[in-house]
This record gives C-alpha cells, structure tokens and sequence, in this order.
C-alpha cells in the first residue's frame, strides 16, 4: 500500500458517520482500489464508536464499545465488540484477560431483563411489573419505618433513625447514581447503610 | 491513591506488599513495567505466595499472612538505627518533634488507657503536649525523651530482625536485603511507591498495616514526590466514588460526618470541629469544614435547609454506635432485627464472611430489595443447589423482589478510578429487556414514598418530603444534573463584604471549586470534593487531552481529579524548606519567591511562604502524623497483633488474641478457633485470580473457559504429609464450614518457620459460587471468620485457620 494508514486511522475516516467516503480519497491507486474492492469490509468500519471505561478494577482502562445502531440518534444499539482505547493515557489500548471479555459480560445469559419476585416459602422466581414491584417495595418501606422509626432516645434527644431497614450499595455505579442513591437513602433516616468499600 | 497509575514510572523501587498488582491490577502493573525498563527501577515483592508480581520482582521474601506490622515497624527500626531517614523532611514535614503527654506510654502491646471488659481505650493521654501560647509543644532537636521520635524509636526497638523472621517467617537475610534496598530510598534523589490493596485491608488490623507503610514513606521522606507515595489499588471500577460519595453509615458526602447522638445540634457537632491550627501560620484546611456541611445540606433539602432549623441539622439520623456497617447489618438480621433489606449491584451472601451466619441471616429478612444487572447468589440463597447451597425454600419467608439493572455499557456518567480521577463514559448499548438505571430505580422509590407520605402522614415525614428533587424529569435525573450538583453552585448573589455594588457570586451559576462555598446558605455543594467537576467551562470530567507536557505523567487535561484536579497529593512536600524541589529531575512545583507553580495543581495556597506554612493542610499541625494521636482506636503507633486464629500466640504479647480492641459479636467468639488448635493447624489467606473478578466473571463463558476449576493452592510438603496428589480433590474445613476443591501442589508457597514452629500456608481463590456460567463451586467466605478491622470493619479474609485433607470429590 502506498498509504500509511493505522488501523485506528482507518476507522476515524471510514467509520460510521463517514460512510460515503470513497477509497479514492484516501489516494488509492486504480489497481489498488480494484484489489480492496474484493475485501470484505472490516467488520468494525459500519459500527458507532463509544468512549467508556472498563467496569472492574480501578485502573479504570479506557475502552471503545462498537455497536450496531446509534443511542445518540435515537437508535437500538446493539453491543459487537469492545477493545481497549489507545488514546487513554493509562492502559493505551491494553486490556487485561478480564476487561478483553468485557463484551460477554454485558451479553452475559444471566443478565437480568424483567423484574421478578420470589414469594414467602416459593421454590421459584415469577414475573412482576415495574409498577408493582416497585409500589410493593415503597409500601414495605413506608410500613416498616412507620413502625419502628425511632423519633427521639431514652435522653429525649432527637435522633430520627431508622434501624430496621438496611441498604447495600454498588461499586461500580456512576457517582451520579450513588449521588442520587445517597439522597434517596440518608433522606429515610436508614443507618445501616455501606458499600463495597467495606471489604 | 496519593499519586496516579501513570505516575509510577517515576519511581526507583516499587514495593508490592499487600497486593498482587501483575494479576489484580495488570495494566496498572504496566507502570511498573516502565519504571524498571526506563528508569531501572528494582520491584520488591513481600507476600505469602510467590505471586506473579514477585515473578518479575527483582527481590522476593516470605511473609506469613497477618505479621505485615512486625515486618513494616522491623524496617522502620532498620532505617532508624542505620541512619536510613530523609532527616530534613522528617524533621520539617512530620510531627516526629512534637511532645507527647506525660502519662502515655505502652507495654506488652497495650496502650495507656486499655479497658479490658469493654475492649476499648481511654484514650486521653494520646495527645500532644500544649504550651501555653495554645500550640503543641516541639522540640527540634528531637533531643526531649518525650517527642515522638524518641517514642517512635522506642517503640520499634522491639521489632529487631531477629524478631521480625519469628513473627513472620521472613529469613533474616532476606529481611535484611529489603530493608537495604528501602533504606536507599532515604536519599531525597530517590524514591519508592508502595503498592497495596486487600492484603493489607482485610485484616482485623488492616488500617494500622496501611498506617505502618505510610510512616516508613514518611521518614524516608517519599510523600507528596513524583514516583512516590501510598497508592490503594482498589478494588472496583467505581468503589474509590462511592467512598468519596460517603455511601456508608457515618458518612456525609466527602468525609464529612453523619453526627452522633451526643451531637444533639448543630452548635454541639461544629464544637468538635473548629480545626484551630496546632501551630502558628498552618492552613488547616478543615477549618472550612462548615462551609462543606451547610452547602451539603442546601443541596440535600433547598430551601427546606435554612438558618433556623440548623439547615436541616434533625433530618440527619443520629448514630448510636460508631457505625451500622455490613457486619453489624447481618449480625442484626440474625438476631431479627432488620425488616428489609436492599442490594445494590452488590453479592453478599459471597462477599462477606462466614456464609452460613449470612444464609441464617437473610431467611429472616421479611423483604430483600436486589438490584443487579446479573444473577447473584444473594438473590438466590434461598434456592437448594445441594452442597453449594443447602437450602429448603419451603421454609424460607423472605419476599425476594430481583430488579434488573442497565450495566456500565449502557448507561452515562463518571467513576473515580485509584488515582482520583473522575473519568466520564458514554452509553454504548441499549440496556437488555426491561432493565432500567440505578438512578430510575432510586427516583421510582423515592417519588412512591414520598407520595405515600404526602397522602397517609406517617412517622418524620419532613426529610422525605422537603428532599430536593428539582429535575428535568423526576423519574430520572439526568447524569449532567446529578454531576452538576455534586460540583455545587450559587444560589443566591453574593457581595463583595467590602463594596456592596461589587457581586461577587452570582446566583443560578456553577461553582468554579470548594473555594467559592459558603456557610451562609447562599452556596449548595452535593461533593465539596468534587467541586470543580462540572463548572460554568463544563464537564471537566469528559476532557480528552491526553497531552502531558515534559512526560511528568500528571495529565492534567485529561478528566478530572478530587481535590481541585491535583494529582499528587501532599505535592508541596516534593521541594525542600526554601520551596525548591528535593530532586530537580522529578520537579512538581516549585516556589518562585512570590507563588507556587509547576506541573500539577499545588496543594497549598498558592502564595503560602515556603517556610511558615506546612505541606499537610489537612492537618491542624500542618505536618504529617507519625504518631496518629487519639484518631485511632487501636492505637497511635500500630502494634503486631495475631489474626484472630492464629497458628501462633502473640511473641510480643502472649496473652492478648487478635487486635484488642476489634469489635467481635458474642456469638462469633465460638466460631473462631482456638490460638494453635491442633484441629485446624493451617494458616489460609484468600486471593484472586487475574482470569477472573470476585463472583462477577463467573456469569462470563469466556472467563469461566480461562479458570473453570476451583481449586486451592498448598506446598509440596504439606501434600506429602496428608497424602495429596497434585489435581487431587481435597477438602479444606475451619470451624464455620467446609468447602471441596482441586489441589494446585506449588513450589509458589513454602512452609514457614514461625519461632520454630513449621507453620504451612493454604491459599484458596474466591471465585466460585452456584449461579453463572462456570461450573459450580464453593465461595471461601464458607470458611472465614466474622469479624472485621478495629477502625473500619473489613472482615478478615486473609488469616485465618483451617484444615485440609485428602477428598474424594463431590458426589454428583
């Protein structure tokens, strides 16, 4: 090839958004253009491109998720690969044996896709909507800590817990969800309330 | 982390202690790989296995797992009496000459104050000396028996080589050999890092392991340096945001405290919160500690939060106890006394110790809230999977409502990596299902409570109802919203004190940083931290610059980094006393006589003189703590205790068991096994495999194909003696339960002479469990102990006891 071109050239100038493109402009030759013609595309050339970062450890690599479709138009997008982000100044495209799968943990079969509820005493999990699960939960709450809110102590200080009711949280959630969480939390007055970070 | 992962090619020794960063970490570990190929920078490695870290370390010693303090105070002493100590640095930056009370002192591994019966100090007497004038007393000739060099180096004189290779197991000339190589570190031309992650939390002492490698960074005088400092490799993508965020029982947003019950108002909890300086001129930075609360709780409550009601101060909760942290949670569970309780993306029944107390526990749950992108085992422990879980669902009550969750590809935000910086990604995915965001689940129980409250009253409504939810769309804040709050902004003008035409503030704009808060009302802050994140220039987080001028490795344009985008903490210490860099080839900033500048954000006021204020602003003394005063409960310098079961009794404190003050339930005293039960004469640790994270790859068939066998790892000695063969199963029991696994039979881990005792080493992997793709296994938290650090309650996975014998396998 007369052009030096790096992979990840290639895909800024021929990726999606860019599709019509010809190979001319790239200064192909004729005979060049003809031979690149009998090449399958690469597989990634039509995909949209994503800056995310890996969901394990804190190294927190850069990655560019390729996907089918495009959120930002109002698309269904669909995951078909993830590699690691060249530009990012820690891992520079690097990835370990875990962050290399990522793409199969987020189309892992055990994800879950529909709320569900496993009764008092049941051997099995079946289907509940959003909007019940989510009315049973606030009821719940609401009945608990309406029966065991402790308003003040022995002394008479105002102490306004609420010690019956516990919530866990996530480590690898954005801080914007554990900001929101925290809000919705701490405004209950629940105490027992940790993260990852414990262990 | 004090520094960055694209800092530690600065460095000249790296020491992995702690950790096992080639595996756990591996393209962090790529720094390290840089420092030696460019710099020739030695790795030392210190742990009970020979990890693939200490493959390609350049120095190997055996530890025994849980003697880390034995062998950091062993290097303290080393460095002190072979006059291995950056003196100018030690002298100006740390309180090694400030006075301590008369009164305080220690023996047999006790401190002034010990309260048997309540397993706690009075802690009194661990303080500073203060002279009249109102500041601590020093002596800067560190001649005074009483400054804290002199009991420093009392109180490590215990700590001889001789000594270290009988607690730890280290051979004396292997000791030896690290403690020379640290020990050149002490020149201010040359520096270490210390690399550390759970082998050093998890411990019943974690903090104080952690408190002894930052002290030896301290006297060599590598804090706040290029290449140095103290770097926690933690653990998940986001789990350094959530800390930062207080996501805990005691915490408010950016290390603020929720207040405690003797803190009946707002007056009584700023009390204890003044930070006046303990020496003339220092910053004390927290002295604005009020400024970050009432900003905290305007973002909280609005217009709700005013000067009258204290901003809100009752709509906190009030603690009784130190914390309700996950220990106390299930112990309370246990005993019925949680009602409900939620998962967030969270596993545990897999995660925390002593799995058939956790199983117990959530079958009295009367409703159990998961939300998870995956399957967990906590979802499902009510579920029969024979020996991996033995369960009878007929007789479990507890309702299970399981939410599916949208996972990091499809969903938009930032996360906090190890070295600080906040890091924004974009949804690449459309989430699977019905799977909806955290923050759409959060704002669906939040509006449905709040409504509930609104139409039926109840018990305190008011921090529910007056909870500030002004957004867009209720149902779900946008990520820009949230991250715009975090940062803070001006809710009412504000004028110049000195020319009332002159604004100042102005209302409706975002906060340029924590500088601009205010306790007057007129400023809301969700993160005083994180303030600077999102400012009227945008998102700072989703810069892409990753430019770095002359390869500091600071990038400064790249995200964001708490505090005010620094991204070496302390750097101030990196120049001498007159302000000039301690080592020309690694300047960070300097003083030019008028400011402070260079390649990183200063951590100083940038026209603070060289020699009358001190690099630690956080500090009231304005200089670091090698004697930590009454800030922890187990003691102002750390002390070698056993793990709680111990193949060994205390050398230096015979009758003492575990760390003193750990808080252990009275239950979970039976469970632990005798000091030296002859039942369970081996010493475990836990550790992960680089294939795999925790109980999350086990959903992943390309993951559960890498490492699909459970297995444990032992010597070849210890398998000769019980009769394993290599690939055998065997089984592996401690008090609590008992697990089956193949047999890795290794040259990696050797049997350890402790005091003249053959001490022998088991080490079991975590990842199994019996949801996900991977064949089924059993989780090492069936074996461990419930029970967790003296200061912060991580949970002792990596020493305790078991057995281990020759199996025949599951029965399938």
């Amino acid at each position: 090839m007369n052009m030096e071109l790096s992979r990840r050239t290639f895909l800024k100038t021929s990726g999606a958004g860019i599709a019509g493109t010809t190979l001319g402009a790239f200064g192909f030759s004729e005979a060049e253009a003809a031979v690149a013609a009998y090449i399958k595309p690469f597989h990634l050339a039509n995909t949209t491109e994503t800056r995310n970062t890996c969901t394990y450890c804190s190294v927190a690599c850069g990655i560019i998720i390729y996907s089918k479709g495009d959120l930002r138009k109002g698309e269904t997008a669909d995951i078909v690969h993830i590699e690691g982000d060249a530009d990012h100044p820690t891992n520079r495209g690097t990835l370990c044996p875990k962050g290399a799968a990522l793409r199969d943990i987020v189309k892992s079969e055990t994800r879950l896709t529909q709320p569900m509820i496993r009764k008092a005493g049941s051997d099995k999990f079946e289907p509940i909507s959003w909007e019940a699960a989510l009315d049973k939960i606030a009821r719940a709450m609401k009945d608990d800590r309406d029966a065991n809110f402790i308003a003040t102590n022995k002394d008479g200080v105002t102490v306004n817990r609420w010690l019956t009711t516990g919530f866990l949280a996530a480590s690898a959630t954005t801080n914007e969800s554990a900001f929101a969480t925290y809000k919705v939390v701490r405004s209950t007055g629940i105490l027992a309330f940790d993260n990852q970070a414990r262990v | 982390m004090t520094n960055s992962w694209t800092d530690i090619k600065n460095t000249d020794l790296v020491v992995i202690m702690g950790g096992n960063a080639a595996e756990a970490h591996p393209c962090g570990f790529k720094w390290v790989t840089e420092a030696k190929a460019n710099r020739g920078a030695k790795l030392i490695v210190v742990d009970p296995r020979f990890t693939r870290s200490a493959a390609v370390a350049d120095f190997y010693a055996p530890i025994r797992p849980g003697s880390d303090i034995a062998f950091l105070m062993g290097v303290i002493n080393w460095c002190m009496q072979n006059d291995k100590v950056q003196w100018d640095y030690t002298k100006a930056f740390t309180n090694a000459a400030y006075l301590v009370k008369e009164g305080f002192a220690y023996q047999d591994g006790l401190f002034t104050g010990y309260d048997e019966a309540k397993r706690d100090y009075n802690k009194d007497t661990w303080e500073y000396e203060i002279g009249p004038d109102g500041y601590a007393v020093v002596d800067e000739t560190l001649q005074n028996p009483r400054c804290v060099w002199n009991l420093l180096k009392q109180h490590v004189a215990t700590y001889t080589p001789e000594m270290v290779e009988r607690i730890c197991g280290t051979p004396k000339d292997k000791f030896l050999k690290v403690c020379e190589m640290i020990g050149e570190c002490s020149s201010p031309t040359k520096t270490m890092t210390s690399m550390y992650a759970l082998g050093w939390t998890q411990h019943s002492k974690g903090a104080q392991n952690i408190r002894g490698m930052a002290m030896l960074q301290l006297i060599l005088g590598n804090i706040g340096v290029r290449g140095g400092g103290m770097n926690a490799l933690r653990g998940h993508s986001n789990i350094q945001g959530l800390t930062d965020l207080g996501l805990m029982s005691n915490l408010i947003p950016g290390y603020l405290n929720i207040p405690t019950e003797k803190e009946a108002d707002l007056a009584t909890y700023m009390s204890t919160r003044a930070f006046k300086p303990l020496r003339p001129n220092q910053m004390s930075y927290w002295q604005n500690y009020r400024k970050f609360f009432v900003s905290f709780m305007k973002s909280m409550y609005g217009s709700a939060a005013t000067a009258q009601n204290d901003w809100g101060y009752n709509y906190l909760p009030k603690l009784d106890v130190a914390s309700y942290d996950v220990l106390r949670a299930f112990e309370l569970m246990k005993q019925g006394k949680m009602n409900l309780y939620f998962c967030q993306g969270f596993n545990p029944l897999q995660a925390f110790p002593n799995k058939a107390k956790l199983a117990e526990a959530l079958g009295k749950l009367k409703l159990l809230v998961i939300m998870d992108p995956l399957q967990t085992e906590t979802a499902r422990f009510w579920e029969d999977h024979g020996i991996y879980n033995k369960a009878d669902p007929a007789s479990i009550k507890t309702e299970v409502i399981q939410l599916p969750t949208t996972c990091f590809a499809e969903d938009e935000g930032s996360l906090v990596n190890s070295g600080r910086w906040l890091q924004w990604h974009w949804p690449g995915g459309s989430p699977p299902g019905e799977a909806r965001t955290d923050v759409a689940i959060m704002s669906g129980i939040h509006l449905r409570l709040k409504d509930l409250y609104r139409k039926e009253g109840g018990a305190f409504p008011d921090p529910i109802l007056n909870l500030n939810w002004a957004y867009k769309n209720p149902e779900e804040p946008s990520p820009e919203e949230l991250a715009k709050e975090m940062n803070g902004s001006v809710l009412t003008d504000v004028f110049d004190p000195n020319d009332a035409t002159k604004k100042v503030l102005e209302a409706g704009k975002q906060v340029s940083g924590f500088g601009q808060l205010r306790d007057d009302g007129s400023t809301a802050c969700g993160c005083w931290i994180f303030s600077g994140c999102f400012t009227e220039a945008g998102n700072m987080m989703a810069r892409r610059d990753n430019s770095d001028p002359d390869n500091t490795g600071a990038f400064l344009k790249w995200s964001f980094a708490w505090p005010a985008n620094r991204r070496i903490l302390y750097n101030r210490a990196s120049c001498d006393l007159d302000g000039k860099p301690w080592d020309p080839s690694r300047k960070l900033i300097e003083w030019d006589g008028a400011k402070w500048s260079g390649y990183d954000v200063p951590d100083i006021a940038p026209t603070a003189k060289p020699r009358d204020v001190g690099p630690f602003i956080m500090n009231p003394e304005g200089v670091s703590r090698l004697f930590v005063r009454k800030m922890m409960r187990d003691g102002p310098f750390p002390v070698h205790y056993e793990p709680f079961e111990s193949p060994v009794a205390n050398v230096i404190a015979p009758k003492i068991v575990g760390n003193p003050v750990a808080r252990v339930f009275q239950d979970d005293w039976k469970s632990f096994a005798a000091t030296a039960s002859p039942d369970f004469p081996y010493a475990a640790t836990t550790y992960r495999l680089t294939e795999h994270f925790h109980y999350w790859t086990k959903n992943n068939h390309v993951n559960a194909v890498l490492q699909p066998q459970q297995f444990v790892e032992l010597s070849e000695e210890l398998a000769r003696d019980k009769g394993i063969e290599k690939g055998g199963w065997v089984r592996v029991w401690s008090t609590r339960g008992e697990i089956l696994a193949k047999a890795v039979v290794t040259k990696r881990i050797k049997p350890m002479n402790i005091d003249g005792k053959i001490v022998h080493v088991v080490g079991i992997p975590i990842h199994w469990g019996f949801v996900g793709a991977a064949r089924k296994g059993f989780t090492a938290n069936v074996l461990s102990p419930f029970v967790g650090d003296a200061n912060i309650e991580t949970p002792e996975f990596k020493a305790f006891l078991v057995n281990v014998e020759a199996s025949t396998g599951p029965v399938a």
